[in-house]
């Protein structure tokens, strides 16, 4: 039984937007055919083993800090009468503001041998030097997946938050009446409920922590990213640079596959979300220990390093720079109000288009669009050249063959490369959340309107939507956040005298003086926070 | 009013005019660095400067653009980055006496499609308790430095070219040799920027540090920098035999420029006297244009000797050196 059946017009378009979506991944794989078996071996004899090894253990780590962070977090806000629970519901969600690699910057300005941290413990105690003493030393692989995991943990606590309260509480109700403390009840029946979401949100994690380079390179940790680099900007060689992010989306593709195989079988759930949750009372240690666990996340993701960025600010940024900081930050929420905006609409439709079409290859177009995640965002942009400047040349072509003027890069020079970039890179974020949040509106929904004679547009219009209402909020929040934080694409697609917050940000962090672009950074947190308060608003 | 109107539109349309024509630039360099040189120009021609401020990939980028790029100028930090662009066939020889007199032939491209704008060293920094050292390169590898020696990333390209020049002074196998040495000596895993490395002398954490030059004027004019500077001297390496090995930033015209005109207006520009007398007093770098003075703080650091290996030699190398420094391991 499947309602879309019949409809062909949705059967087509979705296969097509899909295969715009991962173009640009097909032309890296055909790109790298040809490449260079030589380096491939001196690469293999020499670094390539410990990029591969770092890789692994990196990617472990923060997911595992990540869900470490973000589960109980969510839980605790979600199931207990944790103190301020209004306040860490929303505050928690405040690290995903930061990027990564500014965070990544500041802890290690303050954490280093040099920083301000050591050099007060040496002053303080007398220390001489670094074998008077242990401190540990944050230019490492852990640490890279503490700061990573700090800043990623959102995703982990938003997706399961946001499944936890839409959770029917009839079920919990059951589990009480069978005999089961309220804890146990939690433990044993509303987390199990929550695993879709926890687990799209450990495979975000685990991508955004992959295609990583900027990050893991403050922290002087080598991984497969590195290796893509070296290949293309240091030996120029492309076709190997593409081999080797082929192989990285590969070894995503095949986490991604096992993530959706382990859910497969999971039945929809009714979804009944009810005001009146029973909360777990959590006795004054209890109490004490959630609390500080909460704290430490708001405060290390978020609260340390805004006052480190504010105090540099007061210090060192003219006033002068605040104009041209609002045209570059209307900028950035241009392109990225764009961008969140079509990831959504794709999710949506596409997620319903596997929902209503039974046959199993009504999950393709919903996977294949979410490949671009993995990618990270300089070979992105540069298979996006790869992909429109052919096409750009071709539509000149035409335009001097029909004696018009020629209308330049149209597709590769403007704005359109760069929401495309956002678009590709981050439908994986909008599907995830949207088929999760699909996933839970049981399925005689789809049928019952039927037998009251709606059609299907009606169906989608007054029953998935509506309830799909809180999934696509978060779905448009996050990949909106993550477009404004994205960097390497923007950096090499954008049009002349563009500018975004990030690349703003980052030309000064380049050149060795965040200081003079602290005011630019608030910006981007601040931007960044909009819509997180606008989401939280109207709740409870 | 209407008199008014009429004036007003009159005006608007006259500063249209004059800002009719522009040149389109993809620059490597930093904004705080290029944009009072643009905007002295655009003050000085009327002709509009856009920019696209890259750091990777600007090669392929204009490579894929073809024939159809939007590109004028190209400025880029590194000698590597020229020879690539000139390597892809993306530049085309600029004719011009105002820019060839002003630039010393080994600081141009022999078809004139690429020219330096400035200069700068490759310097090692000693811990001032050191006292006066005479440093040349291969010390850097001599075992009595064990635990003493700081750096950035051996892949940064800033060392890249250090190391070809190493390749082509003393060949492969000693340049390995060297490299090995270089890292056991090292204090920590090779990491953070130059200034971080002077930062790290100053902490003690090391004695010796490998920086280019403009960063110490750099950090002696910032307040809370200056300390880490004060506590180090700049050695301008190998004095006794080859001399310094010395990075260019420069400039080149894209291949299919749709501006050539206002292209080579800029480019004239860059290597005026005034234009190169700011690059120095903004940057600390050294100007290639001869009778332009340094800054006051650089001209303080004292004449020294560069190593006269063409550039072209250096960026050859390249390739070679990037493999020794895997093979090496150097940053793991």
């Amino acid at each position: 039984m499947s309602l879309g059946r019949k409809n062909p017009f949705w059967r087509l378009t979705s296969w097509i937007l899909a295969l715009v979506l991962i173009l640009p991944v097909l032309v890296m794989l055909i790109a790298s055919i040809g490449s260079s078996d030589s380096l491939f071996s001196h690469l293999w004899q020499t670094v390539l083993p410990t990029y591969i090894e770092n890789t692994i253990k990196l990617s472990a780590y923060v997911v595992m800090l990540a869900l470490l962070f973000g589960i109980p977090s969510a839980a605790l806000v979600t199931q207990t009468n944790i103190k301020g629970r209004q306040w860490l519901r929303w505050m928690l969600l405040l690290p995903l503001a930061m990027p990564a690699y500014l965070v990544a910057y500041l802890y290690t300005d303050l954490f280093d041998y040099a920083g301000p941290v050591q050099r007060f413990l040496r002053e303080s105690f007398g220390w001489q030097s670094a074998n008077d003493y242990w401190f540990f030393d944050i230019r490492t692989l852990f640490g890279a997946s503490v700061v990573l995991a700090l800043v990623l943990f959102p995703y982990v606590y938003m997706l399961t938050r946001t499944a936890l309260e839409q959770q029917d509480r009839n079920l919990i109700r059951a589990g009480r009446t069978l005999g089961l403390s309220a804890s146990k009840a939690f433990i044993q029946i509303g987390l199990p409920l929550a695993r879709p979401a926890i687990m799209v949100s450990a495979t975000l994690v685990m991508m955004e922590t992959i295609a990583d380079f900027a990050t893991v390179q403050y922290f002087a940790v080598n991984t497969l990213t590195t290796a893509i680099y070296d290949t293309w900007l240091g030996y120029g060689d492309m076709a190997a640079a593409n081999a080797l992010a082929s192989v990285l989306m590969l070894f995503v593709l095949f986490v991604v596959v096992a993530e959706q195989k382990s859910r497969a079988k999971q039945r929809h759930q009714s979804s009944r979300p009810s005001k009146e949750t029973e909360l777990i009372c959590l006795s004054a240690s209890q109490q004490a220990l959630a609390l500080s666990f909460c704290w430490f996340l708001v405060i290390a993701g978020f609260l340390l390093p805004i006052t480190l960025l504010i105090s540099m600010a007061i210090k060192y940024s003219d006033i002068g720079q605040f104009k041209a900081l609002t045209d570059i930050g209307m900028n950035t929420l241009y392109v990225s109000g764009i961008a969140a905006t079509i990831s959504v609409c794709l999710a949506v439709f596409l997620s319903l288009y596997k929902r209503m079409h039974e046959d199993k290859s009504a999950k393709w177009p919903l996977q294949l669009s979410g490949f671009g995640y993995a990618v990270p965002g300089t070979v992105l942009a540069m298979a996006l050249m790869a992909t429109f400047a052919p096409i750009d040349h071709w539509l000149n072509d035409i335009a001097v063959l029909l004696s018009l003027e020629k209308p330049g890069l149209i597709l590769s020079g403007t704005v359109f490369a760069i929401i495309f970039a956002f678009v590709v890179r981050f439908a994986a974020i909008a599907n995830g959340t949207v088929s999760a949040g699909i996933d839970k509106i049981p399925a005689s929904l789809d049928f019952a309107p039927a037998t009251l004679g709606a059609g299907l547009l009606a169906t989608i219009k007054r029953v998935h939507l509506p309830l799909l209402k809180p999934s696509i909020l978060v779905a448009w929040l996050l990949v909106f956040v993550e477009s404004m934080k994205e960097l390497p694409a923007v950096l090499l697609l954008r049009p002349f005298n563009f500018e975004t917050l990030s690349t703003f940000i980052y030309q000064l962090i380049s050149d060795e003086q965040l200081e003079q672009g602290a005011i630019g950074a608030i910006f981007i947190v601040l931007f960044g926070l909009l819509p997180i308060i606008w989401l939280n608003k109207d709740k409870h | 009013m209407l008199k008014k109107i009429i004036g007003l539109s009159a005006l608007l349309m006259l500063s249209a005019s004059t800002l009719a024509s522009e040149v389109n630039v993809y620059s490597y360099r930093q904004p705080f660095l290029v944009e009072p040189l643009f905007q002295k120009f655009t003050d000085k021609t009327g002709i509009k400067v856009n920019v696209v401020f890259a750091k990777k990939g600007m090669a392929e980028r204009l490579a894929r653009e073809g024939e159809h790029s939007p590109a004028d100028v190209l400025l880029t930090t590194d000698i590597s980055r020229l020879i690539e662009l000139h390597e892809k066939s993306l530049l085309q020889p600029v004719t011009s006496s105002e820019i060839t007199d002003a630039i010393p032939s080994q600081y141009r491209a022999a078809d004139d499609t690429w020219f330096a704008l400035t200069t700068r060293v490759r310097n090692i920094y000693s811990a001032k308790r050191l006292g006066d050292v005479e440093l040349s390169y291969e010390d850097l590898a001599d075992p009595k430095y064990k635990g003493r020696l700081c750096t950035r990333s051996g892949k940064h390209p800033y060392n890249v070219a250090l190391v070809a020049s190493m390749v082509a002074t003393n060949g492969e196998q000693a340049t390995l040799t060297w490299l090995e040495g270089v890292k056991k000596n090292l204090a920590r895993k090779p990491q953070g920027n130059d200034r971080g490395q002077v930062q790290a002398i100053h902490q003690n954490l090391c004695d010796l540090a490998i920086g280019n030059s403009y960063y110490f004027g750099k950090m002696l004019t910032n307040e809370e920098q200056k300390v880490w500077a004060d506590g180090v001297n700049i050695n301008f390496p190998n004095q006794a035999n080859r001399g310094a090995h010395v990075n260019i930033s420069g400039m080149g015209m894209a291949k299919y420029a749709p501006h050539t005109k206002e292209a080579k207006a800029l480019m004239e520009f860059l290597v005026s006297a005034p234009a190169q007398q700011l690059y120095a007093e903004t940057n600390m770098e050294y100007p290639v244009r001869a009778g332009v003075e340094k800054s006051a703080l650089v001209a303080s650091w004292g004449e020294f000797k560069a190593d006269t290996l063409s550039l072209e030699t250096i960026a050859k190398h390249r390739k070679t050196a990037l493999k020794l420094l895997d093979q090496a391991k150097f940053d793991l």
